[in-house]
């Protein structure tokens, strides 16, 4: 309950900072609509909006299994072969620092009109990086004394790599995936405000922004957010799931 | 038999760079099948240096190390010794039972077999109620408990212990020096010990090698033959004999 409730009270009392700027400092709704028009729209359209978030929650989540397996196998190569490892790691992290997104305006000439697989593919290389490095990092981080424990058990690269370096690098593969969920999601909608098919938020932002239905666009908007949280705490239970030590 | 023979041996670490460290020189030990060998000496003078030798986790610079009447790397390979570290060096993703079971599993033994074991070792140190529980949620002295089970639980014939009871209070620690001597006796492991604690390696030794640092030499050997291995012999002459004898071996 402590854990959950300052954020709430937190977040309701912005609500209402943001509803009496609005409505008392009669800001233009193309500037910012107030959370009660936006609210409104929200329930109005929901059904568009589910629709949506559904589509551009399948994109968000191909791309994210696609690119954290992609990912979690380019690690478990670099950190079993040295100088692999030490080439990419700088490379990743400059690629990573990139504008991937950029990407998405090449990819979408390179497919139809009707295809999804360029906004599964921007996503795909936007989770990549993160749950790479860090991944990596931690199938690098093993203790001294394990590995020498290992050692005098004769124990051979494969069981090793299994018993004790993929166990080990779990929290870290976890803080990656956190990352990435949530880059997902934002890859995923993004893309779309540079074409290719047009059925997910991304596009239903653009064409209410057009339409100057400024609430609208916010709904969606507000679909967006919560697509992503969704996403950050589906991974947050599996983390919990997958390492009951961390609850003990 | 013997168990270790350690010919002449010199380990330098960092060879040839600002840093270099003469950890040993010139060391000589032998230990005799079913001998109870403590190493004891002031910090840094290369006890756990000398074990991680023993059992080819580092190579001698100069020198040779024979376990079990071959080359060392071959018995680590032939799982000839169990060990025990100084830090437990649990997996805190494994319950303790687990992380007790994790050199039987392997060797390849059986999940049930496995099962009984671990739990039977886990009796002995006095942990069964914890069998559950992940490492994490262990006092330090406990996982140190959770580690000897684990050393334990292959029964090797040889046994390699680097402060295995540094963490512990004196009363459970003279209660697993009483079980690891009756477990040494019943299968004729051959031990070698590094302690801190004179009156534990007088204890539990039948010899016990003194050690003195920068560079790690062995200083002497002091043969102990206590009457009885309880309450009667730490009370006995001999026992407070040896202990002075080591300690002003460790005076130097
Ligand atoms: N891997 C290593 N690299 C460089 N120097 C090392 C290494 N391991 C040990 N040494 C050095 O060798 C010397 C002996 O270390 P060792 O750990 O064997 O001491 P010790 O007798 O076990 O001490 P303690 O009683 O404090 O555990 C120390 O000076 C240490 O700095
Ligand atoms: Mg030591």
């Amino acid at each position: 309950m402590r854990r959950v409730v300052p954020p709430i009270v937190a977040g309701v009392l912005a609500l209402v900072l943001w509803e009496l700027t609005v409505t008392l400092g009669r800001v233009a709704p193309f500037i910012l609509p107030a959370p009660t028009a936006i609210w409104r729209e929200l329930v109005a359209q929901r059904g568009n909006v589910w629709d949506a978030a559904l589509a551009s929650g399948a994109n968000a989540l191909v791309g994210l299994i696609a690119g954290s397996v992609a990912a979690i196998l380019a690690a478990l190569a670099a950190s079993r072969f040295r100088t692999l490892g030490e080439v990419s790691i700088p490379f990743a992290a400059v690629v990573g620092a990139l504008p991937i997104i950029a990407l998405a305006p090449i990819l979408n000439n390179m497919f139809e009109s009707t295809s999804s697989v360029p906004r599964r593919i921007v996503t795909a290389i936007v989770v990549f990086f993160p749950v790479f490095l860090n991944t990596l990092r931690g199938l690098r981080e093993v203790s001294p004394v394990h590995q020498e424990l290992m050692h005098s058990y004769a124990a051979g690269g494969w069981t090793f790599a299994r018993k004790v370096r993929l166990p080990g690098a779990l929290p870290h593969l976890f803080t990656g995936l956190r990352q990435a969920s949530s880059l997902a999601v934002i890859a995923a909608v993004v893309a779309e405000y540079f074409g290719g098919l047009q059925d997910g938020l991304g596009a239903r932002i653009t064409s209410a922004a057009a339409f100057t239905a400024y609430p609208r666009a916010w709904a969606f908007v507000a679909g967006a957010c919560l697509l992503g949280l969704t996403f950050y705490l589906v991974t947050l239970l599996l983390e919990r799931l997958a390492m009951p030590w961390k609850l003990a | 038999m013997t168990a270790v023979v350690v010919d002449n041996v010199t380990k330098v670490f960092n060879q040839g760079r600002s840093d270099e460290v003469t950890a040993l020189a010139e060391v000589d030990l032998t230990v005799d099948d079913g001998e109870f060998v403590s190493l004891i000496g002031p910090s840094g003078c290369g006890k756990s240096t000398l074990l991680r030798l023993i059992a080819d986790l580092i190579e001698p610079s100069t020198g040779t190390v024979t376990v079990a009447d071959r080359p060392a790397a071959q018995a680590r390979r032939e799982q000839e010794y169990g060990i025990a570290f100084q830090q437990s060096g649990l997996f805190e993703w494994r319950t303790v039972r687990r992380n007790v079971e994790l050199p039987l599993e392997l060797r390849g033994i059986g999940r049930a077999e496995r099962k009984a074991k671990a739990e039977q070792m886990l009796e002995l140190v006095g942990l069964a109620d914890f069998a559950g529980h992940y490492p994490g949620q262990l006092s330090g002295g406990m996982q140190q408990r959770v580690a000897i089970a684990r050393a334990l639980a292959v029964q090797p014939p040889l046994l390699l212990m680097d402060e295995p009871f540094g963490a512990l209070d004196e009363m459970t620690r003279e209660r697993l020096q009483s079980e690891l001597l009756a477990i040494c006796a019943k299968t004729r492991t051959s031990t070698v010990f590094v302690t801190h604690s004179i009156s534990e390696a007088v204890f539990l030794s039948d010899r016990v090698v003194v050690m003195s640092a920068r560079p790690g030499r062995i200083t002497a050997s002091i043969e102990v033959r206590l009457p009885s291995r309880d309450e009667a012999g730490r009370q006995s002459p001999v026992y407070f004999d040896k202990i002075t004898e080591v300690r002003k071996a460790l005076r130097g």
